[in-house]
């Protein structure tokens, strides 16, 4: 038999973008700017105990697909720290002062969240998932599958 | 109040009432079309059509003129005419597409029809007398993906094309063989063939398949569904503005306007649910069937109790939706009056049955209903 009957080096390659057909996404080449500003007056709100107002800041500021991963990692990791530093009490409060749009990003922030747990931060997460839930409904995690732009 | 016909329990992905709203024509996910004459409180079943080789994917019965256009995964469509003797006789329709049909609809005079295909292309289809066949026109640009929906304008010359590409486009149809040049309209006053009007992106998160579009009865407003559970209307008199509603709710698969500025919508939620137009928001209406949520039963016995937790690991058994339709809802079609003024309309669904949902006594009924 031929040697190559071991080889998978085709697997790595993808043969779909010479397809002819292949569905081309509309580049939509705005580059959306970065979340740099609001960090800091973030951060200095969560010191300051008040992480509440953070999420509102955080929800309000939050660009949804920015490519670079980098950016992503670290606002994912922000809203991370937010979101645990709300206790339980304060999250019924926190998301009913949010509007539509923001608590659409809420529930992508939680389902991200989701994907790289910390210890107890699932459980937590998993209380923040039901009280937005319950106000959103499922056709905000229909937007979280749905929407091409992550956040 | 609700009429509910059973068609057996397999899906049923598309139905068609004829013109005097006494034959209806549906298909099971399958080749082949079934047609029903109204008998009685039943339904007797007068002919199959079964030309088609694959899925049939829509259908569509005009009115006046009385033939059934269908289309199917095969990339064919046939029209169908019914013969003096009671048959009924096709002509296959060259599309000239290489990917499936996925929806067709008979333009408001009933001379053409526009098929939408998985090839990037709608197909405008009229009659050609000399030859005695129907010719087909393409629209092509800028298509990026599969055409889920169309819905004509009433003017008989645009259409709404909602595809998989997240974009909703209103084009000219116009076939100059066939019918004067149109006079202007708020969307646009040049409309050679296959000219692009307008495009609407669904999302500007980026996206959400479109899955139904239809023009609103006087022709100025656009209304569609997208999967991410939203509905928007844009209106052309209005600047081209976008009014988009993000419904709590899942996906709408199909709807149509049941007022000047209501829509009903009906899809994964397994009810319709009406839309309400303002001049500058779209807002939910209300669901067209109550939650009737059955008070358990006093005394489940000890003995179902255990034998349910131990057969299924559930205290209950409720695998049964409180509403009529216990799958999601495929299509809605107008029964009773036309788009803009309807009495009644028609849901079928992946359940077997064809819901006839009456207006007037839902409106009496229900102290919620918002139309």
């Amino acid at each position: 038999m031929a040697k190559n009957t071991s080889s998978n080096v085709f697997r790595t390659l993808d043969v779909d973008q010479y397809n002819e057909d292949n569905y081309k996404e509309d580049n939509d080449s705005t580059d959306p700017a970065a979340l740099g500003p609001n960090d800091t007056l973030i951060t200095s709100l969560l010191a300051a105990n008040k992480p509440v107002e953070a999420l509102t800041h955080l929800l309000s500021g939050a660009t949804l697909g920015i490519k670079d991963q980098a950016a992503r990692t670290t606002s994912l990791t922000l809203a991370m720290r937010v979101l645990m530093a709300i206790k339980v009490s304060q999250i019924d409060d926190a998301v009913a002062q949010l509007d539509n749009e923001s608590r659409d990003v809420l529930m992508k922030f939680i389902y991200r969240g989701f994907e790289v747990p910390n210890e107890g931060s699932s459980a937590h997460l998993l209380v923040w998932h039901e009280k937005v839930f319950t106000v959103a409904g499922v056709g905000s995690i229909v937007r979280v599958l749905t929407d091409k732009k992550r956040v | 109040m609700t009429t509910i016909h059973k068609f057996g329990a397999t899906p049923i992905s598309c139905h068609a009432w004829s013109g005097n709203r006494s034959e209806l024509a549906l298909s099971h996910n399958s080749k082949d079309v079934t047609l029903y004459n109204a008998k009685g409180q039943g339904w007797e079943k007068t002919a199959v059509l079964d030309q088609h080789d694959l899925r049939v994917t829509g259908i569509d019965w005009a009115p006046t003129t009385n033939r059934i256009v269908t289309c199917s995964s095969d990339r064919n469509a046939y029209v169908w005419v019914k013969g003096p003797d009671g048959q009924w006789k096709y002509t296959l329709v060259l599309l000239r597409i290489n990917r499936a049909a996925t929806c067709v609809r008979w333009s408001p005079e009933e001379n053409k029809f526009a098929v939408g295909s998985g090839a990037k292309i709608i197909s405008v289809c009229y009659y050609e007398k000399d030859n005695d066949w129907w010719v087909a026109k393409h629209i092509k640009k800028p298509l990026k993906s599969t055409i889920t929906s169309i819905d004509w304008h009433p003017n008989n010359i645009l259409l709404a094309a909602g595809s998989s590409d997240f974009k909703v486009r209103v084009y000219s149809g116009f076939i100059k063989e066939i019918e004067p040049k149109p006079s202007a309209t708020p969307w646009g006053a040049r409309m050679p063939m296959g000219n692009l009007m307008t495009e609407f992106s669904n999302s500007p998160n980026g996206g959400g398949w479109v899955h139904a579009v239809s023009f609103s009865p006087d022709g100025s407003k656009l209304a569609w569904a997208g999967h991410d559970s939203s509905i928007s209307v844009a209106d052309a008199a209005n600047d081209m503005l976008v009014m988009k509603l993000k419904t709590n709710l899942l996906p709408m698969c199909s709807l149509t306007w049941i007022r000047p500025n209501t829509i009903a919508a009906a899809g994964h939620n397994c009810v319709p649910y009406t839309f309400i137009v303002e001049s500058d928001a779209v807002k939910l209406g209300s669901a067209m069937e109550e939650d009737k949520k059955k008070e358990s039963s006093g005394k489940t016995s000890a003995m179902d109790l255990f034998k349910n937790k131990d057969k299924l690991g559930q205290n209950e058994l409720e695998t049964k939706l409180n509403f009529t339709h216990q799958k999601q809802i495929a299509e809605i079609r107008i029964v009773g009056g036309q788009k803009g003024d309807v009495d009644t309309f028609s849901t079928c669904s992946l359940d077997g049955k064809i819901v006839v949902w009456n207006l007037k006594t839902l409106a009496g009924q229900m102290k919620g209903l918002k139309i």
